[in-house]
């Protein structure tokens, strides 16, 4: 309980990210960034147009039914013959369903993505879902992966395969403004097809159960500009620099990798550009306040998370390391 | 014609027959009518826990960042939500129903077997409060209810075990009750209730058992293989040893997506029964409906995969499944348009019933709409695991289930009690409900298409969601506090409700013909119409003044009829037991080998293992077809018949048949799992497996073959009379089953297998121990014969028990040639 508690302290304390270009549509009552109607990409678009024909359709089939159902019970007048009724079941329960039905199918499968070997993508996104954060690699233009975690920059326009596997439990990956969700499954690799279209923050989840931090297992997608995406990417490649000491001290090595400098182990989320990313395991605010509260207590933020607690660093020590992961822009 | 005081006379000596314990002895009954009505009981009993756990989720989820439970116990309470509505609400009502009304709608005096029910009663009792218990302990299962691995395998304590065994038993108890209501409607109607003339109900069972009996092996099979794996660490599931996490979701599905119309379609059952009768007129398009509940029922089977739409499966895949899904929307249309033209054609009575009815169709139609929006893959992409499906599930549940199910309490309440519910507080329950459900629900498909994902403990106050969220949670207490109004309703109507008279809503349906639930029927009438009451109007006087069938109880034995399957001619007159505490007890015994066995109590788990055994055979020692005083009987207007009947035209015969056939599937399960892992790895069993070889698979199958050929003999000499030979016979065919099953064992055990190492042996190792428990449960009966023989239970003439052994063995020979042929000779298994 006490865990819980002190998350939830931090968490109305620090106001979430995605606030800033969301604020307007909050107002209206709901929050763009994770919704599916309010489409962001082509897969998305597509989607949002099929939901609101179906949803148009099934509102008018539920009146004309009910209101059918009720006319029968209200109604006097009735008719002479049984064929009458007949014709209502022949109609209503067979013709009707029969031919819209293949209508919808005709409309909605072509909406479904071809997996089989097509065009090939603009850009490939190797993503690993693990309890409770994303590994993700980006690879380059030279076939390099660049490693990152917690945040998918995607350039507007291009075509983008998800090549998504996990290597613990099944969870999936879903960007709702950007189109469906694939499950991330140990031993397969499935691969998603998305084609963004209008840069923008968005959030992307967890939407597979998952465990104890399902509810937190989330992380920043954000749409940039060609031009933009080609300059995070030369950032994202370039080795980072800064006094690891206190962090190789600490152990933290152990577990994270920052490219140039540490490169021991990479069993946690590679750390080489963090200060550039705008949370914390995808669900906190990157400053540095929340960043010791966060390596004291990692459980206290995502429940059963596997980072160990570093409450027993002096205040010292973990300046340091504060001041280090601040450098690593 | 007999006169009054003979009447009079017979009449007590039926009473006194079909009496009901008193004090203590009240448990020990097995009637349908008390266990029915303990079943209803218990399963609403569920209902409200699996509700209260519904009111957790909602309040937690009321405000954002709300810390009412933490995210373990949050997971816990969501896992025990869908597993009681579901395992422990939904299927057992409709058992419960069925075993409630479903004699006296056929003109039977109880069920064939009404030990069987009692005995999946008392499992369905100790197995549900073994699994809701846990969630005091801190224990529960939390993984949810489709338990999906690696997550649930890797789990620590002792919660998915708890799931996995827990819920296999009460499985065991749901097929039980299938086999006693499908032989039920087939073979204990009136006499002249042709299978054409059946009340549309038992169609509907009929249906729905068939479909309990393929759906819910394939879980038994799963539950094993998870088992094994969380136990013994047999890595079926695991991909660093060659499982795959994906073969538990298809077995679980092929369960689960059936499961939804097992469902449903015993309760708009429950509207073809009570429509005609507020319609004034007999029901439009009764083949339509037959033809469309069978057609459901199949296409069922064929749809499971839409629950896996994101798993990454071929496009070709999910057109197909894709457009399988949409298909039964076709058959559900027909069945609720044959409901509306039905009251078009009558004269439409309000009532309380009809408000349910006209609510569950409001609400069904509006799930089964999302439901068709759901089945277009690419829209699933987006809204699959979102709290869009959480709303789509609960209006086909709510809608298909659980309106019907009130409008049949209600409908039912004077049928079984003798009063009517409280009209006034009817109304006000439902419209209570109504709206409380759909202010729960209809904003949830937006919360669900603005990105709420499902089974999260807790939602960020910038989401947008906040405001929906609490409209949800108001209208699930609204929806809560007219269920309670219900329950009042039902507690206060039961001891000072309005005295319904007979047959209170003029319907026409034979269960309204007689005013006495403990005898059933005063005596069995002739049937030649669907409906008896309204078209025969005579009947209820034939049946009351003792001119049809079965007018007495002389012998002091509860007798019913047993009759054909497609024309209901009388052929049998079936002796079935009465109070026994037997099926309590082996239930308790079954359900300590399961429960222990969740603890690593392996010992008391076999001692209670053995409790069972002996208390299953005492049961089928003592009464399961004794040996009649005579051979037949007059049972009245001059129709004779016999008291025993043996082989295919015996009623056990066909419970064996029908039991055997969930059997094998559940068997036939696990040898898809065998070609799943074929199918996923290039080559399967890997190069350089440690293989069972080709000898002892090869032997093993020739001994089972051998056995079942001596069991065959046996039967066929015992039969001609040479009884001395078909007891040789027999104590050969238990040495030859013995040899078969360690035959099975040594190839594994020889080769040195290892199951731990790999999917491979994995499979190989539970395909074997499934055909070895096969066939050492085949020694036993062998031995059981042997032993009815020598005790003169067994004769000549009365061999029923050698015939449903043969019968067992043939499904056992099938199982032991086809795993003798899969880990021996499959292409790379040598």
């Amino acid at each position: 309980m006490p865990v819980i508690a002190s998350h939830l302290h931090a968490w109305r304390r620090n106001p979430n990210p995605w606030l800033g270009p969301a604020t307007l549509a909050l107002l209206a009552g709901c929050n763009p960034a994770q919704s599916v109607l309010h489409p962001a990409g082509e897969d998305a678009a597509e989607i949002a147009r099929l939901f609101w024909v179906m949803a148009v359709g099934a509102v008018v089939i539920w009146a004309v039914v009910f209101g059918a159902a009720v006319f029968a019970i209200v109604s006097r007048r009735k008719p002479t013959t049984e064929r009458g009724a007949d014709l209502v079941v022949l109609f209503g329960g067979v013709v009707f369903p029969t031919v819209t039905l293949g209508a919808l199918l005709a409309y909605g499968l072509t909406l479904l993505p071809d997996w089989g070997p097509g065009e090939p993508p603009d850009l490939r996104v190797h993503v690993e879902a693990e309890q409770y954060w994303w590994r993700v690699r980006i690879e380059g233009p030279d076939g390099a992966m660049i490693e990152t975690a917690n945040e998918v920059v995607l350039p507007a326009g291009a075509e983008v395969d998800f090549h998504l596997t996990s290597p613990d439990v099944i969870h999936s990956f879903w960007i709702p403004p950007l189109g469906g969700k694939m499950d991330t499954i140990p031993g397969r690799e499935n691969v998603l097809r998305l084609r963004p279209t209008t840069p923008g923050l968005y959030r992307g989840i967890c939407a597979e159960f998952c465990g104890a931090s399902h509810a937190f297992m989330a992380f920043e997608a954000r749409v940039v500009p060609p031009e933009d995406f080609t300059a995070y990417l030369a950032a994202q490649a370039e080795p980072a620099s800064g006094d690891a000491s206190a962090f190789v001290a600490a152990g933290c090595g152990g577990c994270h990798t920052v490219r140039g400098v540490v490169e021991l182990g990479a069993t946690g989320p590679d750390l080489t550009h963090f200060a550039s990313r705008a949370t914390i395991a995808g669900i906190l605010d990157n400053t540095s306040e929340i960043l010791r509260e966060w390596i004291a207590h990692p459980v206290a933020f995502k429940p059963d998370a596997r980072m160990p607690s570093y409450d027993m660093l002096t205040d010292d020590q973990m300046d340091a390391i504060l001041a280090f992961l601040g450098g690593l822009k | 014609m007999t006169d009054a005081a003979t009447r009079e006379a017979q009449e007590r000596r039926l009473e006194k027959t079909w009496e009901t314990p008193k004090g203590f002895a009240y448990w020990s009954d097995v009637n349908n009518t008390s266990v029915g009505i303990w079943y209803i009981v218990t399963a609403f009993a569920f209902m409200l826990f699996g509700g209260v756990l519904a009111l957790i989720i909602r309040a937690q989820l009321a405000v954002p960042e709300a810390g009412l439970v933490s995210a373990d116990t949050y997971n816990q309470v969501f896992t025990l939500h869908g597993t009681v509505m579901m395992f422990l609400f939904a299927v057992p009502i409709f058992e419960a129903v069925a075993i409630l009304i479903l004699p006296a709608m056929l003109g039977a005096r109880d069920l064939p077997f009404p030990r069987l029910s009692a005995f999946g009663y008392w499992c369905f009792l100790i197995g549900g409060v073994f699994v809701c218990g846990s969630i005091f302990f801190g224990i529960a299962p939390d993984g949810g209810w489709f338990m999906y691995p690696p997550l649930a395998t890797e789990q620590a304590g002792i919660g998915a075990d708890i799931w996995l065994l827990g819920l296999s038993f009460i499985e065991v108890a749901s097929i039980a009750a299938a086999v006693e209501l499908i032989v039920g409607v087939l073979k204990c109607r009136a006499p002249g209730m042709h299978i054409n003339l059946t009340p549309l109900y038992g169609w509907y069972v009929l249906v729905v058992g068939g479909m309990i009996l393929f759906a819910f092996p394939p879980l038994i099979a799963g539950d094993l293989l998870f088992e094994l794996e969380r136990l013994l660490d047999w890595p079926f599931f695991d991909i660093t040893r060659g499982g795959d996490p994906l073969l538990w979701q298809h077995l679980f599905w092929i369960f689960g997506h059936p499961e939804v119309y097992i469902i449903f379609l015993p309760a708009i059952a429950l509207l073809a029964m009570i429509i005609p009768t507020f319609s004034g007129r007999p029901i439009v398009g009764y083949s339509w409906i037959v033809l469309s509940a069978l057609g459901t029922g199949f296409l069922s089977f064929g749809l499971w995969v839409h629950h896996m739409f994101t798993t990454g499966l071929p496009s070709i895949s999910l057109g197909f499944f894709s457009a399988a899904s949409e298909a039964v929307a076709i058959p559900t249309g027909i069945q609720l348009f044959a409901f509306i033209g039905t009251v078009m054609l009558g004269r439409a009575q309000r009532s309380v019933p009809m408000i349910f009815c006209l609510g569950a169709l409001a609400t069904f139609v509006a799930g089964g709409l999302t439901g068709v929006m759901v089945a277009v893959a690419p829209f699933d992409f987006q809204v699959h695991d979102t709290y869009f499906i959480v709303a789509h599930l609960h209006y086909t549940l709510i809608g298909g289930m659980l309106f019907p199910t009130l409008a049949g309490v209600h409908y039912y309440f004077p049928f079984f009690s003798g009063r009517l519910l409280s009209r006034r507080l009817g109304i006000w329950s439902f419209w209570l409900m109504f709206t409380g459900f759909n202010v729960a629900f209809l904003p949830m498909h937006l919360t669900g298409l603005l990105g709420m994902p499902r089974r999260v403990f807790t939602y960020g106050a910038d989401r947008g969601w906040s405001e929906l969220n609490l409209v949800s949670t108001a209208g699930a207490f609204l929806f809560a506090a007219g269920f309670l109004v219900f329950v009042w309703n039902c507690l206060k109507s039961w001891k000072y409700g309005e005295d319904a008279g007979h047959n209170p809503w003029k319907a026409g349906t034979l269960e309204w013909l007689s005013p006495s639930l403990d005898i059933g029927m005063r005596s069995i009438p002739d049937i030649s119409h669907r409906y008896p009451l309204w078209d025969d109007p005579d009947i209820v006087r034939r049946s009351l003044e003792a001119e049809g069938y079965l007018p007495d109880a002389e012998e002091g034995k509860r007798e019913t009829l047993v009759t054909t399957v497609l024309d209901a001619t009388p052929v049998q007159v079936l002796r079935v037991p009465g109070p026994s505490f037997v099926p309590m007890v082996a239930a308790v015994g079954l359900g300590g080998l399961f429960i222990l066995s969740t603890f690593h109590f392996y010992w008391t788990a076999l001692a209670s293992g053995l409790l069972y055994l002996a208390a299953q055979i005492w049961w089928l020692w003592h009464g399961a077809a004794p040996i009649p005083e005579k051979t037949e009987k007059d049972v009245g207007n001059g129709l004779v018949l016999p008291l025993y009947r043996s082989g295919p035209q015996a009623t056990g015969w066909w419970a064996m048949f029908i039991t055997m056939t969930g059997d094998a599937t559940a068997f036939l399960a696990l040898v898809f799992g065998y070609f799943f892992f074929w199918t996923v790895h290039p080559e399967f069993p890997p190069e350089g497996s440690v293989t069972p070889g080709m000898f002892w698979p090869a032997a093993a199958g020739l001994l089972t073959a051998l056995a079942w050929g001596l069991t065959l003999a046996a039967r066929l000499r015992n039969a001609a009379g040479a009884v001395t030979t078909a007891r040789f016979l027999l104590g050969l065919s238990v040495a030859a089953t013995l040899a078969a099953a360690a035959a099975f064992a040594l190839g594994p055990l020889t080769r040195g297998m290892d199951p731990t190492s790999h999917s491979y042996p994995a499979i190989v190792g539970a395909l074997v121990l499934w055909v070895m428990a096969h066939l050492l449960a085949g020694a036993i009966m062998q031995g059981y014969c042997l032993a009815r023989s020598l005790a003169g239970k067994m004769t000549p003439d009365y061999d029923a028990d050698i015939w449903n052994v043969t019968l067992y063995w043939h499904f056992t020979l099938f199982a032991g040639l086809v795993t003798a042929a899969v880990i021996g000779f499959v292409p790379g298994a040598q």
